[in-house]
């Protein structure tokens, strides 16, 4: 099991502590929707030192990446990023991940800490020669800062690191990267720096008064905004058009990706199944990942939920399910199966909130 | 931890009242509750149901994860909390008054000794 550079941290805040993608990782402090709501009004910092992060570099570096990713790498100038997925031959996909150009032909690749090992095989295979790859994902430790204040909070703490703009990667001495994205749907950013120093900032921030947040309420955060999570709502078995990640999938790249064959074909037929967004209409248990989704009468099995939870901003049961698309209208009426008793529940559109 | 002196306590942290043995209350312990944080659903048995002590009788939903809740002993349940199924907050808040859950008519008061006494139950959770 992995330690987080800031396990320390975790151990004198109390943290809960959970195995998350073979890392030791905080699930919550306080309590997850003290946490949610921390984010939400004000500005909350989570550890995400169990992401990776991989350099690429290379002359040809972006012409390569190009060629592996859904989203046009060419359209990013320096300084700029942009969500952008992996994929199979097939067209499921592999990862999902932020892609800066940090350089000329240098590029900052922030993906899941399930996938790191993965990503960096598939990678390696597939990019050209004088491309290089440097994994820089034990090296790094890095923190989420998310909510309406953050980035003021960020101001009163290093008034010489000024933030990027949205989708912006800025680097300075010492190996500080600031990257203004994430993963709760508030404007914030994402901090990494060399593992020594990331205590330093972590506990700066703290002090600022951002809130400590767990992955608890990182997941709340994601699945309000409709974000889907790499191996619950994403996987192989299911392409990014079916996620309805479509606009993130430039399929007019003229030399085509990884995996771009098999979703022109898919497009071409139709997709029948898509990842949408479902509530629950009364009072019920919430919707957990794995629950069963039927029809409105609770007869004919639909799919079954990929993602769930209470959202504590809505105070009731959301979640996603891959549905026929058919059932994927919103207002479509569906059933949700709890410990076998029904509960009726909606297709509604994403965002939740 | 809050562990009132009155009580007997199950090696899965439920409470119950021993002084009422026709009715006798049950609820979660507030160590129970500090570990599940922010009960958002609870499930009761139906009032008339059997159980047998260690039976999983009601279930206890967090944001991030459902827990059965076992009988302490066996009986039948006389009485469920029905505020909570509207508003589960008292289980966090005041576990051993409000948060109760079902009250129990003990079908062996033997069975109470099986479970721990507020000492004992101390060290458990410490």
């Amino acid at each position: 099991m992995n330690r987080s550079p800031l396990h320390g941290i975790h151990e004198a805040l109390n943290a809960r502590m959970l195995p998350f993608a073979g890392w030791e990782m905080p699930i919550q402090y306080e309590g997850i929707v003290a946490e949610h709501r921390a984010v939400r009004n004000g500005a909350g910092v989570f550890d995400i030192s169990h992401m990776g992060e991989l350099l690429v570099s290379g002359a040809d570096a972006g012409r390569a990446l190009n060629g592996l990713l859904t989203n046009d790498v060419s359209a990013l100038s320096v300084s700029e990023g942009q969500y952008t997925l992996m994929l199979s031959e097939e067209g499921g996909v592999i990862d999902d991940l932020i892609i800066y150009r940090s350089g000329e032909s240098s590029y900052f690749l922030v993906v899941n800490a399930s996938k790191v090992e993965e990503d960096v095989k598939w990678l390696r295979s597939h990019l050209t020669e004088g491309v290089s790859l440097d994994d820089r994902s034990e090296s790094l430790g890095a923190v989420a800062v998310q909510g309406p204040e953050s980035v003021a909070l960020w101001a009163t703490l290093e008034p010489g690191c000024p933030l990027p703009p949205r989708n912006g990667i800025a680097e300075y001495e010492g190996g500080l990267i600031l990257c203004r994205t994430g993963y709760t749907g508030e404007d914030g950013f994402e901090l990494f720096a060399p593992t020594e120093l990331i205590n330093g900032y972590f506990q700066r921030i703290l002090d600022a008064g951002a809130a400590p947040c767990g992955l608890g309420a990182r997941d709340t955060l994601r699945l309000e905004k409709g974000y889907p999570l790499n191996g619950s709502d994403l996987d192989k078995d299911h392409t990014p058009l079916e996620a309805g990640l479509g606009f993130f999938v430039k399929l007019g790249k003229a030399e085509g990706f990884t995996g771009s064959a098999a979703l022109l074909e898919q497009k071409a037929a139709g997709i029948d199944r898509k990842l949408v967004g479902i509530a629950m209409t009364g009072k019920a248990p919430p919707p957990r990942h794995g629950y069963e989704v039927r029809d409105e009468e609770g007869e004919a099995v639909l799919g079954e939920l990929t993602s769930g939870s209470l959202s504590p901003g809505l105070g009731l049961g959301i979640g996603l399910a891959y549905l026929p698309v058919a059932n994927a209208v919103p207002g479509t009426e569906v059933t949700i199966m709890v410990r076998d008793r029904p509960f009726p529940a909606r297709v509604v559109k994403k965002p939740f909130l | 931890m809050n562990v009132p002196d009155h009580l007997r306590y199950a090696d899965s942290h439920e409470w119950i009242d021993p002084s009422t043995p026709d009715a006798a209350l049950i609820g979660i312990s507030d160590h129970a509750q500090a570990e599940l944080t922010d009960v958002v659903y609870l499930e009761l048995p139906e009032v008339g149901r059997i159980v047998g002590k260690g039976e999983a009788f009601a279930v206890v939903e967090s944001v991030k994860a459902a827990n059965d809740i076992y009988a302490p002993v066996s009986g039948e349940i006389v009485e469920v909390n029905e505020a909570l199924a509207e508003a589960p907050e008292p289980v966090n808040e005041d576990p051993y008054g409000g948060g109760w859950m079902v009250k129990i008519k003990l079908s062996d008061s033997g069975e109470l000794e099986s479970l721990h006494d507020a000492g004992s139950y101390r060290e458990q959770i410490s």
